[in-house]
């Protein structure tokens, strides 16, 4: 029972960063959506606001690390010119050549746009603070923003799951 | 404690989030530059497939290819980007829900630019 050295990569980049980023987005959403005058206190501002600047930098960082170890580790096994390489594969057979021509093309780009839009949203919650709670469109701003970072990441994250279940990096 | 949801006073009148009002400039230049970043992101890739030459220009690593130099200039766009409209809306009022609507169209063509079903219309022959 044991790890190739690009399967250890392969699951760090999409299981246990993913896990980060998933754990995060879920506790910053929640912390965002309650981050309302009526459902706080005095006390609870101190710690919600803590909360919410852990996980929304948090999901910042698990986003940058997951595109950088991707594009700069896992990647370049994959596009490997080598008639053994996942993408080599793919491609040898015009039943799978659509998981590159389409889902590998879209992953590789679609993905860096969360870790852009994370970026955005840990600025606006770390600049803001307690602003967030005065202002309703802000925090609504910020929550849109959190979720399509989440969703571009989820698009990226299923077709990486998708093809290393076709062609996975050994 | 019972808190006015809409003015966030209690029923003191103390603020629960009593902190100096900040300029939403900082805000809507950092939601507009993510916007900029992606559009970046899909023009590049766009262009990429376009012409040959600007794919091998943007091959700045042979191990990962055209992606390495799309994400890097990609990133340098919208750092540059957020950087002068830092500058530029600092201290003014730019309302968010502005900038937001901005930003979702930049973000919807950069996505635009990178599906393949899109990019690939443009590939070089």
């Amino acid at each position: 029972m044991s790890f190739t050295n690009h399967e250890w990569w392969a699951l760090i980049h999409g299981m246990v960063l993913g896990a980060a980023f998933l754990l995060a987005f879920a506790g910053g959403l929640a912390d965002l959506y309650g981050l309302r005058p009526v459902l706080i206190t005095d006390p609870g501002i101190a710690e919600r606001m803590r909360r919410l600047k852990i996980g929304v930098t948090a999901m910042a960082v698990a986003a940058w690390l997951t595109v950088l170890t991707g594009t700069w580790i896992v990647y370049p096994w994959y596009r490997e010119m080598t008639p053994d390489s996942p993408r080599s594969k793919l491609l040898a057979d015009p039943d799978t050549a659509d998981w590159h021509t389409f889902g590998m093309e879209w992953k590789e780009h679609i993905a860096w746009l969360s870790p852009i839009l994370a970026t955005a949203v840990a600025f606006i919650v770390l600049y803001y603070g307690t602003g967030l709670i005065r202002h309703n469109r802000v925090r609504r701003t910020a929550m849109v923003l959190f979720v399509l970072a989440f969703g571009f990441a989820a698009v990226a994250g299923l077709f990486g799951a998708f093809i290393t279940k076709i062609a996975p990096v050994q | 404690m019972t808190v006015d949801d809409r003015t966030g006073a209690d029923a003191r009148g103390r603020d629960v989030a009593a902190e100096p009002e900040k300029p939403e400039g900082p805000i809507s230049a950092a939601i507009l530059a993510s916007g900029v970043g992606a559009l970046g992101l899909g023009v590049l890739t766009t262009l990429a497939e376009a012409s040959t030459a600007v794919k091998d220009w943007l091959q700045w690593n042979d191990r990962v290819g055209p992606l390495s130099g799309k994400t890097i200039l990609a990133v340098i766009v919208w750092l540059v980007a957020w950087a002068v409209l830092h500058v530029a809306l600092r201290r003014t009022r730019y309302e968010t829900t502005r900038a937001l609507v901005i930003a979702l169209i930049l973000i919807g063509l950069g996505v635009l630019g990178t599906f393949p079903t899109f990019f690939q219309l443009f590939a070089a022959e």
